[in-house]
Order: structure tokens, then sequence, then C-alpha cells
């Protein structure tokens, strides 16, 4: 297990490396970020002084030598549009986008494990039939087309939501189902395939021929075994889609979270904030990867065993 | 999805090669082949539509008229003569930029899925056949793709380098090269063992035509089935970028751009949003219909079921 640890956290360390560096590299190449910011009538003193105060002035190593250093004292930069320490802006978003994303992952595991187990229990009748393609549509439509959908229906027909804007919890319910959808079709067809996969084992038919019932075999011995995997998958899973998913569905609804920040940064092209974003997005993500990854080594040994 | 989910089991049968890949769908569709072919059709008719889109466009996609702003569809009062699907707010014709945002939208993830095939069937040919440095450089690729929400990446790559069309193809073609690099590579590693493999070697065939006759033959299934569920994703990656605005430049539209613009005027002007939003849902239904379904015969485990 420490040898398969070990592995997955230097694995990660490279990781991150290798995207902390593509990302400074990737935000020099279009140019000088100051001619982006300052429009036309810039004098060339001025020029000069803006490239020093953002620091542009020295050599492309000694940027980037900075550039690392700053992950030690946590001085990212300043963003070119509101002129604040672009980790005070992170971290104010970072509230928002949480609310969201554990309000999406309570709602993906209320309603995609029970519906997977449905699905593989009456595999062969009509109930499994209808959730199988309940999740491949919900999985099929995109999210923002979702998002308009209920907009247009919600808001603007019935009139019992707000479109956008956050506050109240009315403001949560619309963002809330645009996240959730994929998620759940996802895990709706991973806790199904689970479920057969283990309702297809040897020791299912010993627990049944031993004549236990079948909520016990269900419950006791099918879903404990598969819940590991689906676990497991909406840990990997949820942190990609909703990384996704959070950009879209928050600039859509205006909500002032992470996935907003970079779109709005994005569109600004505000460097310094789009920049520090995606790193630490990239590295929530490949963190919880991680994580999940071990315990589920930890769960299982025959993971470790396979991939150490 | 990281590499401890994804087995790959191979079984042989009668000749054919079968892939399983990890996130199987449900057995539904195999049953039920009616949608399978109702999918194929329409699929028809959007590539149809999307390679004679300049011969039935009935305007330029980019006239403006501002006499005919914002008229609904033909049937709804108010519809302006000749526009069937109504204008949008500059008085373009809905139904002419439907045609072409389908077109440019399927060409793009076609050149896209085509890069990204290049890309990742070529790294995965090497990584298989060379095996060592090579091998562990391009997995570790793999790996670091697999690792970041590609979202982020397009988001910065479209931001700094701007919305050319070959920005947005590139970047489009290098969103899911691994997939087809890992299931290359599995398959060569596979194959390598196979004894018409060995047959070749013995009788003194050279590593290039090994590679290119023996084993490149034997990917396509597979790389097939990978292309086809790609093209979908790609779709939904393009529309999403453009619809944030991180597409192209306007006045060109794809559909995710027509349904981004025509957001704002939802509440009067619903039409806008509804012809492109509808086929990006026929796009993606399609193709994920007939890619579920391709994935579902190349299966046996799942077919057993």
């Amino acid at each position: 297990m420490l040898g398969y640890a070990l592995t997955r956290i230097v694995r990660m360390a490279i990781t991150i490396l290798v995207i902390v560096t593509g990302v400074f590299f990737a935000t020099r190449l279009s140019g000088n970020a100051v001619d982006f910011i300052a429009g036309e009538g810039l004098g060339a003193d001025d020029r000069a002084k803006l490239i020093a105060y953002y620091g542009l002035d020295s050599s492309l190593w000694e940027q980037y030598r900075r550039y690392l250093y700053s992950f030690a004292d946590g001085n990212f930069g300043i963003s070119f549009i509101e002129r604040r320490p672009v980790s005070t802006i992170v971290m104010e978003r970072i509230g928002p986008s949480l609310q969201l994303l554990f309000g999406a992952i309570a709602l993906t595991l209320i309603v995609a494990v029970p519906a997977g187990i449905v699905a593989a229990i009456h595999r062969k009748s009509w109930i499994g039939s209808a959730v199988t393609s309940m999740a491949f549509l919900g999985y099929a439509i995109p999210n923002f087309i979702l998002a308009i959908l209920l907009i247009l229906t919600l808001s603007f027909w019935l009139g019992w939501l707000p479109s956008s804007g956050s506050g109240t919890w009315a403001h949560f319910v619309m963002p809330l189902i645009a996240l959730s959808a994929a998620l759940i079709a996802s895990l709706t067809r991973f806790t199904r395939n689970a479920m057969l996969d283990v309702l297809s084992q040897d020791y299912l038919r010993t627990a049944r021929a031993k004549g236990l019932p079948e909520r016990t075999v269900i419950f006791k011995h099918a879903l404990r075994n598969a819940l590991i995997t689906i676990l497991s998958v909406l840990g990997l899973q949820i942190a990609g889609l909703a990384a996704a998913g959070n950009v879209v569905v928050e600039s859509i609804f205006d909500w002032h979270g992470i996935g907003e920040m970079l779109v709005s940064a994005a569109l600004r092209r505000d460097y310094p904030v789009l920049q520090f974003g995606v790193l630490s997005v990239a590295v929530a993500v490949i963190l919880i990867n991680t994580i999940v990854d071990m315990a589920y080594a930890a769960a299982d040994p025959r993971v470790r065993l396979s991939n150490a | 999805m990281t590499q401890t989910f994804v087995e790959i089991g191979r079984t042989m049968d009668k000749g054919s090669r079968r892939t399983r890949m990890a996130g199987a769908v449900g057995d539904l569709w195999d049953d039920t082949n009616w949608i399978v072919r109702i999918a194929a059709l329409l699929g028809l008719v959007l590539l149809v539509l999307a390679i004679f889109a300049p011969v039935l466009a009935p305007y330029d996609p980019v006239a403006q008229s501002l006499l005919s702003r914002l008229g609904p569809p033909l049937g709804i009062e108010g519809a302006k003569a000749g526009h069937w699907l109504g204008t949008d707010e500059l008085g373009r014709d809905i139904l002419s930029r439907s045609l072409y945002g389908l077109r440019l939208t399927l060409g793009v993830a076609f050149l896209g899925a085509v890069i990204g095939m290049l890309i990742g069937g070529t790294l995965g040919l090497a990584a298989g056949l060379l095996r060592g440095l090579v091998d562990d450089l391009v997995m570790g690729l793999v790996d670091i793709q697999i690792a970041v929400p590609f979202t982020l990446i397009a988001l910065l790559a479209v931001a700094i380098l701007g919305g050319d069309l070959q920005v947005l193809v590139v970047v489009l073609g290098i969103a899911y090269w691994e997939q087809y690099a890992r299931i290359t590579r599995g398959e060569v590693l596979r194959l390598r063992e196979m004894p018409f493999i060995e047959a070749a070697q013995a009788s003194g065939a050279s590593g290039t035509r090994i590679a290119l006759k023996h084993v490149l033959p034997n990917l396509m299934s597979p790389l097939v089935v990978i292309f086809t569920v790609n093209i979908s994703n790609i779709v939904l990656l393009e529309s999403t970028l453009s619809f944030l605005g991180l597409g192209l430049r306007p006045p060109t539209a794809t559909l995710g751009s027509m349904v981004g613009m025509g957001r704002d005027y939802m509440p009067s002007a619903p039409w806008i949003v509804a012809t492109p939003a509808i086929l990006i849902l026929l796009i993606t239904f399609v193709i994920q219909m007939l890619g579920d379904w391709l994935r579902d015969r190349t299966d046996v485990r799942l077919r057993d079921r």
C-alpha cells in the first residue's frame, strides 16, 4: 500500500509541476499582456512603467522563477481589471462554488444511487428501461441547453424562479438542477453497471442459494460491494465534470463562483486571474482524484496490486 | 477517469476483435433497434443539411436586414414573409444561419476528431511498439491530460490565442487525443503477442511493415468506435465554448454561439435560440445513440447480459 501511495503522490507532483509550467508559458505566448489592458493611446514611458508594475520587464526565466516562488509566499499577482490581488478574488469565489458543488453532490447521491439500483434489479422490465433512457437523455443534453430550457419554462413562462443571481434559496434551484443532471445521469449508469457486475458474481448466487431474503442479498451483499466503486466514481467523475459544469452553469445563472470568474477573466483577458484560477481548480481536481484513488486502493486490494 | 478504472477486457471471437471500455452503457438499445435506425436516418439528414447548406439556405447567413428584425417563425402572428424559422435581432434569417452553423459545427468537430485520432493513434502506436521511455512519456502525458478538466485548458487557450478557426480546431483536436492513445496502445500490446505477428516477424517483415500492414488494420474497429463517440463530445465542447463567447468571432456563427447570442432575447424571441438548440440536441442524441450501439456491438461482455 505504501508503495502504491508513493507512486501516486509522485505522479501527482509531476502532473502539478507540468501544469504549473504549461500555464505559465501559455500565458506568455501571446506577447506582452500590457498591450491588451492598456489599449491604444499608451505612451512609451507609461508602457514601460506598467510593464515594470506587473513584473513583466525581467527575462522569461526570471519571471518563471518568481512565479514558482509565488506559490511559497502566496503572492500570485494583481488582476488587470480589478487591480486587486488575484488570491483575494479567488478566495471570495470559493464559497459560492462550494455551495453549488456540495448541493450537487448531495442531490446526485440521493437520486442516482437508488435509480441505479432500481435499473439494475429491474433491468428486464419497463422500469429499468425507463431509468436507463432517462439517464441517457440526461447525459445527452448539454448543460447549457438544459439551463436555457429551465430558464425559459420556470422563469419566463411560469414565473416561479428568478432567472439569475444569488441570495435566496429560489436562486439555488435551477443552477443545482443544471449542474447535477449530467452527474446524476452518469452516476446512475455507473451504479447500474456496478450492481450488475456484482449481481453476476458467484457469491451472490451462494447468498441466494442459502435462502437469504432478496432484500438482504441486494442491500447487504451486492450494494456494499458495489458501493466502493460507486463512491470512487463519484469522487473521480464529480471533480472533473463539476469543474467543467461549474464554468457553464455559473456563467448562465450569474452565480459568482470560480467558474463564472474564469469565464469573465477569459473574455476580458484578465490573465493573472485566469492563470491562478485555472491552476487552483486543476490542482484541486488532481488532489481530489489522488485522494479518491488512494482510498479506493486502500479499500480494494485488487487495484493496488494491478497498478503499483 | 484515471487508469485505475479503465480496464480493457478483450475476448477473441470468430477472428474479430471486441473491445470493452469502462463506463458501459445499458443494453436497452440492443433490443430496440428501430431507435438506432431512426438515429442513423436523422444523422444522415443532418449530414446532408450540413453538406448542402450553401445550396439549401435561402439567404446569406450574415446579411442583416433591420426592417425584418425579430420576426417570429411562419405561422405565428407577425412573421416576416420568406423567413420560415424567423429572424434574429439583426434581421438575419435563422434557417440560413442554422444551416451554416450546423455545417461549421459538424465540420469543426470532424476535423478536431481527425486531429485527435492522428495524434493519439500515432503516440499510442509508438508507445505500444517501442515501449520503454517512449511508452512512459506517452502514458505520463495521458495521465496529465486525464487529470485536468479540459474545459479549463480550452478556456485558457482560446483566451490567449484568440477566436480563430485554426485555434478552435486545434484545441478541439487535442481535447480527447488520450482516448485514442490509450486504446491504440492497449490493442498494440495485445496484438504483439498474437501468433500472426510472430509469423510476420519470423518471415522477416520489417518493424514498419508489421506496424502498418499487420497492426494498424486491426486497430480500425476500436478507433472507429471512439471516433464516433468523440464527435459528440467535441460538438459539446465547441458549443459550450462558443456559447460562452469563447468560440469564433462574430458574425461567423456555430450553433453554440447562436444559442449564446440569442440568450438575451429569450423572453421576447425564444425562436432565436430554439432552432440551434434543437440542432445541438439532435446531433448529440444521434451520435451518442450510434456510438453506444457501435460499442455494444463490439462488446461481448455487455451483450451477454
